[in-house]
């Protein structure tokens, strides 16, 4: 059921017209359409706005870490549409011991890197991702450094030393 | 040079040629100091003889934390970490991080003189910007003459900046509010100066490598990546430009007044180095008619919001009035609440779309700032661009992408 912020939001109804399990929530807020998805159904869900709404662009994917709640991550995917020149932000919490969610490389082959630094930096899987390695940290590095329960200045160094 | 047009790439592949093509090959690590990436770029690169059969391009060497970093500093200090993102368009990263504090906060009203001149900065950012890859992009090309000329410009540029800001590179001269300083006395004549001059600039640059066989040799035909693939991979600005899509954020997501301007897209269809080097020198055209234009209409009025909750009170009223000593005492040691929520702010910075997604509980530091870089983007796609081309070409390739490592790996 899409709630009544959204009924403005063509894309919103093209989902829920395909499938109303899809989208569990969302609002729009200071002129930005923020939908929550389902996290097992992401990838339908950007797979009918790619093909049916024209978001031909993922903009970013990126991850918030909402530490100590729990699901503790929302991931976040910012698509953009060059020929109807609107944003749309997708939402899926995700948590527990080892956070895990579907790719969406097979969508837009650019979220790729996206993925690899959300699981760099947060500790967040994806599967079928089809190189999943740490991008900016080294290979060896232990610990997620965007998480919130990870200190600023590390784990191995503090400021007395 | 051969001349060769994509079908005649000896690719590797077929079992006949199988043995023969393992003795040809070879892996070759470019980088991460190698003087043509730019920076820190390390880009493994697999041969067979002169041809690339795959490259994949190794980030991460200049990760600095930025994000995470902001998450421990209050909002106004934050503006001096967007600097250090993109280092060669600190100017666009202010200004995006300012208009996404400025969405969050939502009832602030920008005047607009401070929005005009933010305009105007932005531009004179991308001309120096601009100017550096220019230098940079014809030096590894072989034309060494053009470094002197476009740094003579940007060294002018760069006195613009440190006369309004103080600070050559780290401006952090445009704030969530307004702009940091009063602009200074005689900015205008100087800036004046400059815009009038700096077309006459451009024929100069123009005439030097439009007459030059080598330059047009290098340039032209390579560098090919499908407009399909670009949009996938996440290429933004003037290389998607390059290929005819007519995509702009000041254009069609017009920030800080742009819409009263008038300027043109700069749009080519040749899809290669060479387009990407006109689109580039039609935007500095286009960038000097915006600030002319920015020159003329300067309105009058404050250069700052209304807001002393937000923007740190004047010095000379700190010394008479004890509301400002108030403000000034609150902004500085206990920082500024801006209301809980999450915007996703963009603008065309030199390289493309740069994007702040900006993450408010409600306190006084943000939650989380993510910055979506246009060189991130750019140089993921670099092995898509890479493939199957020319070793000696993807030199030209990867500086037509016009990436800066710090927006890469923040």
């Amino acid at each position: 059921m899409l709630p009544e912020t959204l009924s403005e939001c063509g894309p919103a109804a093209t989902i829920e017209g395909r499938d109303p399990s899809i989208i569990t929530g969302g609002h729009a807020d200071r002129g930005e359409w923020t939908l929550l998805i389902a996290p097992e159904r992401i990838v339908d869900a950007c797979r009918i706005l790619k093909e049916r709404e024209t978001f031909v662009r993922l903009s970013s994917v990126t991850a918030v870490d909402w530490y100590p709640a729990e699901p503790r991550f929302e991931v976040v995917y910012h698509l953009h549409s060059i020929e109807r020149n609107q944003r749309l932000r997708l939402k899926c919490k995700v948590g527990g011991e080892a956070p895990e969610i579907d790719s969406v490389t097979g969508v837009w082959a650019g979220a790729n890197w996206y993925e690899r630094e959300v699981f760099d930096l947060f500790g967040v899987g994806f599967r079928g991702h089809p190189d999943l390695r740490r991008l900016m940290m080294p290979d060896d590095w232990e610990g997620h450094p965007l998480r919130k329960d990870y200190p600023v200045h590390g784990y191995k160094y503090s400021y007395k030393d | 040079m051969p001349d060769l047009k994509e079908e005649e790439i000896p690719l590797a592949g077929g079992e006949a040629r199988a043995e023969e093509t393992r003795k040809r090959r070879m892996t070759v690590n470019m980088g991460p100091q190698h003087p043509s990436t730019h920076g820190v770029l390390r880009v493994v690169v697999d041969l067979d003889g002169e041809v690339i059969t795959q490259a994949a391009p190794d980030i991460g060497y200049l990760h600095t934390g930025i994000e995470k970093q902001c998450e421990a500093i209050n909002w106004h200090q934050v503006v001096t970490l967007t600097d250090r993102v993109d280092y060669l368009a600190n100017l666009s990263n202010n200004l995006v991080y300012a208009l996404a504090v400025e969405k969050l906060i939502g009832d602030i009203e920008i005047p607009p003189k401070a929005q005009w001149m933010r305009v105007m900065l932005a531009e004179l950012q991308r001309l120096s910007s601009h100017l550096v890859w220019l230098g940079t992009h014809a030096l590894d090309l072989g034309a060494m003459s053009m470094l002197f000329y476009c740094f003579r410009e940007r060294e002018e540029l760069l006195r613009i900046f440190e006369m309004f800001s103080g600070q050559r590179m780290m401006t952090s001269y445009i704030r969530p509010g307004g702009l940091a300083l009063e602009p200074p006395r005689g900015w205008h004549q100087r800036v004046k100066k400059f815009a009038d001059i700096f077309p006459s600039r451009i024929d100069e640059y123009e005439t030097l490598l439009e007459n030059n066989p080598i330059w047009l040799k290098r340039t032209r035909g390579v560098g090919y990546i499908s407009v399909e693939d670009m949009l996938t991979e996440g290429i933004t600005g003037p290389m998607l430009r390059g290929a005819g899509v007519a995509w702009d954020i000041r254009k069609s997501e017009p920030y800080s007044s742009y819409e009263k301007f008038d300027f043109q897209i700069a749009t080519r269809t040749g899809n290669d180095v060479y387009s990407r080097y006109q689109v580039r020198m039609e935007e500095m055209r286009q960038s000097t008619r915006i600030i002319q234009q920015a020159l003329d209409g300067m309105p009058e009025g404050p250069w700052k919001a209304d807001a002393p909750k937000l923007t740190l009170p004047d010095r000379e009223k700190m010394k008479t009035q004890m509301e400002a000593l108030i403000y000034h005492f609150k902004i500085v040691t206990e920082g500024v609440r801006v209301p809980a929520g999450e915007v996703y702010q963009a603008v065309e910075s030199p390289r493309g779309e740069i994007a702040y997604y900006v993450v408010s509980d409600g306190t006084s530091k943000p939650y989380r700032v993510y910055m979506r870089t246009p060189s991130f983007g750019n140089v993921q796609a670099l092995g898509t661009l890479l493939k199957g081309r020319l070793l000696s070409d993807s030199i030209a390739a990867m500086g037509s992408m016009d990436f800066v490592l710090g927006d890469v790996d923040r």
